[in-house]
């Protein structure tokens, strides 16, 4: 099996054994599958691409084929430990909706995002005047699925204003195809990569 | 369903296989039906292939759609031009791999094709039930499927698996038994027919029923109302492709001529097909069990039978695992039919997944080869009999 990418790593580290474990927009079911089989969790997902949930399904993951926004709204309350949404808030039209949704269904929810306020973006605008096109954020600006640009600042911000409590942080640098990492913990708004919050009720 | 039937182009098969049957209900012990009519007996037609495992744990039922049959894979005789219906689905190696599952399919209460239907003996009478016999409920048919898996001592099946009126069989097994199915896969399917189905379904029966040759049912010895069942099956064959297939197969390409005749033939191949399917199905089927079938898939609304109206609390029920599949081109049974069907699982904190494929083919795509179906199968059995597997 594939070692599991560097951010989602730090994800299932957070995830206890044997937890019921929701991941909104699970791909091809990576990181559910290395906690099933590593952690023994119950897992669901929900990816909207077709072609994506065909692997999930193929690799003998549970996964429901629909948009996170509204495929999140049947499930019971307190249905699951934890739900996670993987590197796309920055992607969901309503992200306030979206995380106490999850907090409805899941004790304690993690969201991951690529870091806006990285240093190479940062210079990237400032020096040549144009949207920045990184690595984490690799999309021109008329063809990014990423409605919401956002940096670790920012999501501290939100979270205090938005009611939601801060349960752990991790804010990372990756490099070598993102396989590799480490934890940043000097200046992270500007050289962290990516950032992960595990949040909590208020 | 026959006319998609063909040879795996890899050649792989599950062989020789053997239509068997099994009789029960007499005299004394009925067969009691949900209409509260008794009958009796009862004999289904069914096929296996594979082996069954010493715990009895690798068995998959598969249920066939309205007018198929017992031989879903393989071969009666190495002659055997045809193999069966779901012949690229079912084999070693497959999406439902014979080498590790044990496959029956059973033939339907109410069909005609080996089990006990309205062309049966009614023993009361001496002379075929016609329409003395009783209608049947899809419940009324996986009762009688469940008497056979008593019989062939199978307590819990690892999967119930159907498409289509299949599918419902597939759902109903799940409510009823909840205790004697370990996973599902219900394809392009539904709770319960919407109007539209039940219109099409409707004036199938009524071209049948208006047949001079159909006599109230009682026709057996005497000419068949084959206009009637042609009709009807066109009808139907028309529900089960879609807008796009039939422009993509046919446009309005004329049949073997170059310019219209102004007459009433088959001029367009959209018509010559029709009717070349229509003949065909009169040679295998009987007119009486396409009313009682349709009339049966018609009746069956799992809310109302098991939830007094509410689907949650109908799956409310289940434990089985479910995989549940539809199309983006059957309009019979569309998308969100699938999707309300998943949201009273997923209320009930079932383990569902659910995946629409885009497929041009309308609602028979799920008969027709597709690797992303194989795909979906494979992978859920393998999850479902890992977990199954005693520890």
């Amino acid at each position: 099996m594939n070692p599991l990418r560097y951010d989602l790593q730090i994800i299932a580290s957070w995830i206890a054994p044997a937890a019921k474990v929701l991941e909104l927009g699970c791909g091809e079911g990576d990181l559910l599958l290395w906690l099933r089989q590593n952690r023994q969790v119950k897992e669901r997902g929900i990816e909207i691409k077709e072609s994506k949930v065909v692997k999930c399904i193929e690799k003998g993951i549970s996964v429901l084929q629909g948009d996170i926004n509204t495929e999140i709204m049947d499930y019971p309350d307190q249905a699951f430990d934890f739900a996670i949404c993987s590197q796309t808030l920055q992607q969901v039209y309503d992200p306030v909706f979206l995380i106490q949704s999850m907090l409805r269904v899941a004790d304690q929810c993690v969201v991951s995002f690529p870091n806006f306020g990285h240093y190479k973006t940062r210079i990237q605008l400032m020096f040549t005047g144009c949207a920045p096109v990184t690595k984490e954020l690799p999309y021109e600006w008329y063809d990014t699925p990423n409605i919401r640009v956002l940096s670790l600042r920012d999501f501290e911000n939100f979270t205090r204003q938005a009611g939601f409590r801060i349960l752990k942080k991790a804010a990372i640098n990756t490099k070598n195809h993102q396989m590799e990492g480490k934890i940043v913990t000097f200046l992270p708004n500007l050289s962290a990569t990516y950032g992960i919050f595990l949040i909590g009720h208020q | 369903m026959s006319e998609y039937i063909g040879h795996d182009h890899n050649g792989t098969t599950v062989g020789q296989v053997e239509k068997q049957f099994f009789t029960f209900a007499g005299k004394e012990d009925p067969f009691l039906l949900e209409s509260g009519a008794e009958i009796h007996p009862v004999t289904l037609a069914y096929e296996t292939c594979g082996i069954l495992n010493e715990d009895r744990s690798n068995a998959v039922l598969i249920l066939h759609a309205l007018s198929g049959d017992s031989h879903v894979a393989g071969y009666y005789t190495p002659e055997d031009p045809k193999p069966g219906w779901w012949d690229i689905m079912v084999g070693p190696g497959k999406g439902i791999d014979t080498d590790r599952y044990f496959v029956i399919c059973t033939n339907i209460l109410g069909s005609c094709m080996g089990s006990t239907g309205p062309a049966s003996v009614n023993p009361k009478t001496g002379i075929p039930y016609g329409t003395d016999f009783p209608l049947i409920t899809i419940g009324d048919m996986v009762r009688a499927q469940k008497m056979l898996m008593d019989h062939l001592g199978i307590q819990k099946l690892l999967a119930v698996v159907g498409g289509s009126v299949g599918g419902m069989q597939v759902l109903e097994w799940c409510v009823r038994y909840p205790d004697n199915v370990a996973s599902a896969v219900a394809l392009a399917t539904t709770c319960r027919h919407s109007a539209l189905a039940i219109a099409f379904n409707e004036v199938a029966r009524q071209s049948i029923m208006a047949d001079p040759n159909w006599c109230s049912g009682h026709y057996y010895g005497k000419a068949k109302p084959g206009m009637g069942l042609a009709i009807a099956r066109m009808i139907g064959h028309i529900t089960y492709l879609s807008d796009e297939s039939m422009r993509l197969k046919f446009g309005r390409r004329l049949q073997n001529k170059s310019a219209l005749s102004f007459e009433f033939g088959a001029e367009f191949q959209v018509e010559s097909y029709l009717q070349y399917q229509g003949r065909k199905f009169i040679e295998r089927f009987d007119a009486n069990s396409f009313l009682y079938i349709t009339k049966a898939a018609d009746y069956f609304d799992l809310a109302r039978e098991h939830g007094k109206g509410s689907l949650v609390k109908a799956f409310s029920k289940c434990r089985a695992r479910f995989l549940v599949v539809s199309y983006t081109s059957d309009w019979l049974y569309p998308t969100y039919q699938s999707r309300e069907m998943v949201k009273a699982m997923k209320k009930n904190n079932l383990d569902v997944s659910f995946c629409e494929i885009q497929a041009q083919w309308g609602h028979d795509a799920f008969l027709l080869p597709n690797d992303k179906l194989d795909h979906l199968m494979k992978g859920f059995l393998n999850r479902v009999a890992h977990e199954s597997a005693p520890v």
